[in-house]
């Protein structure tokens, strides 16, 4: 389980989250929904040891988070992937797709072993798109190709944040499809943030609610 | 506002010159959009439909070429065919004054360094316009002390109803709603939605670009879905989604997540190389040999196998829902 306890998060001043705790099980879509502005975002960055929190704990399968960002060791970190709202603003623009799916292989000196183009098969994206630039594709191919790359280390959770919000519908439906089947083939647990209820009432298994009481009250 | 207005898009062809090849951004586009209706336009990111958008405004980049035809008819004056305009014409004439464009996220269509009352206040200047910058902002759902402030003091819903003001503040007959609800959450995308019928209501035009079926669907009287650079099906918005009759528009409806939730196999085509014939063939289940050559527009659908309500097992269904 990924169990986060407690988080407060503030910017200067700002409180962006209070006290807010959340968990996430192997194998099972929890949906987050919730306005803009409520912290939904801040949570996600937590979650995927991207933020340390003011106060809290995050644990990930029983191992506490002690450190963040950089500093949190390496196999504890790639325990937890993290997919944004948008692809533009979460890779390289001087990677190609194929370097962007790559990257994380890269990064932790892994070899590539066919990995990189099974992903992007999975994600639909063949050929000639694989070595072209985030500026001369569609947003909708390079979610595809952010999604491949959250997936190139096999993570055992996976934060979707607001993952389909700019794509249209086909492609919406053809990226929950892809995480359902990863979750599906590794048991990962999968954090679906969206404002869109009839989205999460047809992927999440669950949802719930950072202002509701009730939902705060998990262990 | 009389009904003489109208804008009559016939045959709009627009492509991009750029090294070793051409971009077909949208090909021989025809609609019109009249007064006290809104047409929706819709599209997957990148098949076209800002383009042309920014086509009918003149606010192409130069390796532009357009063909086709644009009249923007007022009553009252000299009826203007926007492609062959001049800047001149266009800046004097159309834009902010017959035409306003509110802007594909206006929190950073804003200049950060000045206040919300200074842009607006251009606009007003600009325009010629006796408009008052307060009771644009009142009428928009902003207080006056609001446009005081600078852009990132205002939250994204604030923006939107600055870019919404600025827009107006010419009173054009015709408003371009470029994806205005990009980025937003749910409950600004409502309230964008019902500014926009409001503005139907009170006699404008609006022609709103989106990717987001859904929004479309609450807001628009009529839909237009591109595909490929083509609008491949038109016609009024329950009909459109509530019956599709070519297998692209079935496809999107299909994939929305209150219905099959089922991806259109494979990818759109590259606009560089569009492939002949009907550009949905590679992922259409309907696709045969005829499909090699370009089905022309024929009754609101442009497709060799159209769609007849039996196809579509839940068809009455879907519409009754949409009707209701």
């Amino acid at each position: 389980m990924l169990e986060a306890s407690g988080i407060t998060v503030r910017y200067g001043r700002q409180v962006a989250l209070d006290d807010a705790s959340l968990t996430i099980e192997p194998g099972v879509v929890t949906g987050l929904a919730g306005p803009s502005g409520c912290g939904k975002s801040t949570l996600a960055r937590v979650l995927a040891l991207m933020l340390r929190p003011r106060s809290g704990t995050l644990t990930v399968d029983g191992d506490p988070v002690l450190r963040w960002r950089q500093r949190a060791p390496r196999e504890l970190r790639t325990r937890v992937a993290l997919i944004y709202q948008q692809p533009r603003l979460a890779v390289d623009p001087r990677l190609t797709l194929a370097d962007v799916i790559r990257e994380p292989l890269t990064a932790n000196g892994r070899p590539d072993d066919g990995r990189v183009a099974e992903l992007a098969g999975e994600a639909g994206l063949t050929g000639d798109l694989l070595t072209r630039r985030p500026h001369e594709v569609s947003d909708g191919q390079l979610q595809r190709a952010c999604v491949a790359r959250a997936l190139t280390l096999e993570p055992r959770y996976l934060i979707c944040d607001e993952m389909t919000t700019m794509l249209d519908a086909s492609t919406q439906a053809h990226l929950v499809r892809l995480v359902n089947a990863y979750r599906e083939r590794t048991g990962a647990g999968v954090l679906a943030i969206s404002h869109d209820t009839i989205l999460l009432n047809r992927w999440a298994d669950k949802t719930v609610d950072l202002f509701d009481p009730a939902d705060q009250k998990q262990p | 506002m009389t009904d003489r207005n109208l804008l009559r898009v016939e045959g709009l062809s627009v492509s991009f010159a750029i090294p070793a090849a051409r971009v077909r951004a949208v090909s021989e586009a025809s609609f019109e959009v009249r007064p006290g209706r809104c047409l929706a336009l819709v599209g997957e990111s990148g098949c076209g439909k800002s383009v042309l958008a920014h086509a009918l405004l003149g606010l192409l980049p130069g390796n532009a070429t357009v063909s086709g035809e644009a009249w923007l008819k007022q009553s009252g004056a000299e009826p203007v065919e926007l492609i062959g305009a001049s800047q001149q014409v266009l800046a004097r004439r159309v834009r902010g004054r017959a035409i306003g464009l509110i802007p594909q996220s206006p929190a950073t269509h804003l200049t950060p360094v000045r206040t919300a009352r200074a842009q607006l206040q251009e606009a007003i200047n600009e325009l010629g316009s006796s408009a008052r910058a307060d009771d644009l902002a009142e009428r928009y759902g902003l207080r006056p002390a609001d446009l005081d402030r600078y852009p990132h003091e205002l939250s994204g819903g604030m923006a939107q109803r600055v870019a919404n003001a600025i827009a107006l503040a010419g009173d054009p007959w015709l408003v371009l709603a470029d994806e205005p609800t990009s980025g937003l959450d749910q409950p600004l995308v409502d309230r964008a939605m019902g500014t926009l019928r409001e503005l139907c209501d009170e006699g404008r035009a609006v022609l709103l670009i989106t990717h987001d079926l859904r929004a479309a669907e609450r807001v628009a009287d009529d839909l237009a879905v591109m595909y490929a650079s083509r609008l491949v099906e038109t016609g009024p918005a329950a009909g459109v989604l509530g019956q599709p009759r070519h297998p692209y528009t079935a496809g999107l409806v299909a994939a929305q997540p209150d219905r099959d939730f089922v991806p259109i196999p494979g990818l759109p085509p590259e606009l560089t190389r569009l492939p002949e014939g009907c550009a949905f063939r590679p992922r259409c289940g309907h696709a045969t040999e005829r499909c090699a050559e370009s089905p022309p527009m024929d009754g609101g659908v442009a497709c060799h196998h159209t769609l007849a309500s039996p196809d579509l097992a839940r068809a009455p269904e879907i519409a009754k829902e949409s009707h209701a």
